[in-house]
């Protein structure tokens, strides 16, 4: 027999379809503008093939990649951080709070003063990411907000960088920046980003159970132990590989799920979509604003906590309002 | 009739604390046995030690004869179902999202429910009279409401046990009634049924059997008129009550309040 289809569900499409649509405009708006601005028509004809000069370089190998590399850590932190809160039963963890991405900026930074190759220093983040997770993790402060071991080590770091060539790359790409994103960075992106998203997809029945807690969960006969590890392990994996390339990058993992959460409910199959699609949105918006505002490019985690900040408020707010 | 759950020299606690010892009783299919003790006395503990969410110190727990020290999560969930003192976490689920989780035990850890499920979900809302509930806001339906829903959730899981805690705490009176008729509309339906109350009418009411814990023991365990007595309330509840019969029901009655 099938399922009706309910007025949730119905409401969780269209909520997506829309987001789909705002991502879309959304990438076609930011193609276009920059410090070499193309038109509409100028931008349909690299598009379509027909045209192979200055203009196609700047799409295809410089603004191009850099938009779907927004896209893809946008979606990548907003995604762990819905998995984040669901598992941990908070919705006000993200990964920036779990020392995530500290741990892996941690990593980074020392790839960077050590003078490590780009695939190394992401490498070095992606262990760092890992530890840091495995660290709150095993000493099971997941929840009380930053892990004091990662920031103070973040700080060692900058203490013994040289402050004429490294400081200002580290300093930079702590506050989180894609100004240097390539086309390699986002074949090292892409990658894991898919890699963590299908346990995520897989388990999204499993991730509703797991809001009850440990105990209810065991009871209802998930294992819940295993399943943990699991989602954990995507979450972070995702996390750091966003992390090795677009350093941190604070609030989007935090604000996009609760936005998501308010349109479509928690229930983990409508609301991973829907956040995915929004965070990426999101990120997009705030890095198209970030080499376009100014005249030099404002850090992207300036930008986020200076627009994520009223956000969350205004949610708490909206959330209070409705009772969840 | 036949023996459905049965425990034996139970020891429950938590490393380093035992909080009771040497419990022991067998439940049948269609039974109720009603399980009263102060409270902090352990009561939630046994419950969790015999569905396996803390590991037995000493004893055995069986289902149909089958020791279940080794069944893994979802096997247990498939004989037993657990009603806790409140559930539901506190996530704005639907009720009817809430009630599906009760079929988790049977699919498969990546595959979303089938119509079946949907089916058996809804099947045990309308039993307990929820069904027009089951869109409604997990956060913003009643104590009364997510109680029964709780019950549904086990319901769909179609255990051959339900243990329930303390099912009727926090309700209203007319919550506590309609909750009590439920529990007894599962042994009707052919259900092993073991839960926990303050209320001793709630036992005399609905329960074949009940059980007083005591500083760690099962220190009665018979039927409703040989547990609840003037001598059985004054040993567990340090109190001193007259049982009465009302209309042919008994209920205990503080002697203070007289």
């Amino acid at each position: 027999m099938p399922r009706p289809r309910r007025r949730s569900d119905a409401r969780a499409t269209a909520a997506f379809l829309g987001a789909l649509a705002v991502l879309a405009v959304l990438g076609i708006l930011a193609l276009q503008v920059g410090a070499y601005p193309v038109t509409p028509s100028e931008l349909w004809a690299v598009l379509s093939g027909r045209a192979h000069g200055i203009n196609a370089t700047v799409i295809y190998a410089i603004r191009g990649p850099r938009i779907l590399g927004a896209m893809l850590v946008g979606a990548a932190l907003s995604s762990a951080g819905a998995a984040y809160q669901s598992l941990f039963r908070n919705p006000l963890v993200s990964p920036d709070i779990l020392g995530v991405s500290s741990g892996a900026a941690l990593g980074a930074v020392l790839g960077i003063l050590l003078g490590l190759p780009v695939g190394a220093i992401e490498v070095a983040s992606f262990a760092g990411g890992i530890a840091a997770m495995a660290l709150v993790y095993g000493v099971a402060v997941a929840i009380r907000g930053h892990d004091p071991l990662m920031g103070s080590g973040v700080a060692l770091v900058k203490f013994l960088a040289d402050p004429e060539n490294q400081l200002p790359a580290i300093t930079f790409w702590l506050l989180g920046s894609l100004a240097s994103f390539n086309r390699s960075d986002l074949m090292a992106l892409a990658p894991p980003v898919a890699i963590g998203l299908v346990p995520l997809v897989l388990l999204r029945w499993r991730l509703d159970v797991m809001t009850l807690g440990d105990e209810e969960a065991r009871a209802l006969g998930v294992e819940v132990a295993l399943l943990r590890l699991g989602i954990v392990a995507s979450a972070t994996l995702m996390t750091a590989a966003a992390v090795s390339v677009s350093g941190v990058v604070g609030w989007i993992g935090l604000v996009v799920p609760h936005l998501a959460r308010l349109i479509v409910g928690p229930a983990f199959r409508r609301l991973l979509p829907l956040t995915a699609v929004l965070g990426a949105a999101f990120l997009l918006a705030v890095d198209t604003l970030a080499r376009n505002a100014g005249g030099v490019e404002v850090p992207l985690g300036v930008l986020t906590a200076v627009l994520g900040t009223p956000v969350f408020l205004w949610l708490m707010a909206a959330a209070r309002r409705v009772g969840s | 009739m036949s023996t459905r759950l049965s425990i034996a020299g139970l020891s429950f606690g938590y490393p380093g604390r035992t909080v009771g010892t040497d419990v022991t009783f067998a439940l049948e299919a269609g039974e109720i046995l009603c399980l009263l003790g102060p409270n902090g006395g352990g009561k939630t503990t046994l419950f969790r030690t015999i569905l396996g969410l803390v590991p037995a110190l000493a004893g055995t727990v069986a289902i149909d004869g089958a020791d279940i020290v080794h069944w893994n999560a979802r096997r247990r969930a498939l004989a037993m179902g657990y009603v806790p003192q409140s559930g539901g976490g506190s996530f704005a689920f639907t009720v009817r999202d809430i009630v599906l989780m009760g079929r988790s035990a049977h699919r498969g850890t990546f595959a979303p429910p089938a119509s079946e499920d949907y089916d058996a979900a809804d099947a045990a809302m309308e039993r307990l009279g929820i069904l027009d509930r089951a869109d409604r806001d997990w956060l913003r339906i009643s104590g009364g409401e997510r109680q029964l829903a709780l019950i549904a959730r086990a319901l769909a899981q179609e255990p051959r046990v339900m243990i329930l805690d303390e099912p009727t705490a926090n309700l209203d009176f007319g919550n506590q009634v309609r909750v009590m008729e439920q529990v007894r509309g599962l042994a009707r339906a052919g259900l092993a049924v073991l839960f926990s109350t303050h209320h001793p009418e709630q036992a005399f009411a609905a329960a074949s059997r009940v059980a007083m814990l005591h500083q760690g023991r099962l220190a009665r365990i018979g039927t409703p008129d040989e547990v609840i007595t003037e001598d059985g309330m004054r040993l567990v509840y340090g109190i001193d009550v007259e049982v009465v019969a009302v209309a042919g029901i008994k209920v205990c009655l503080p002697l203070d309040w007289r």
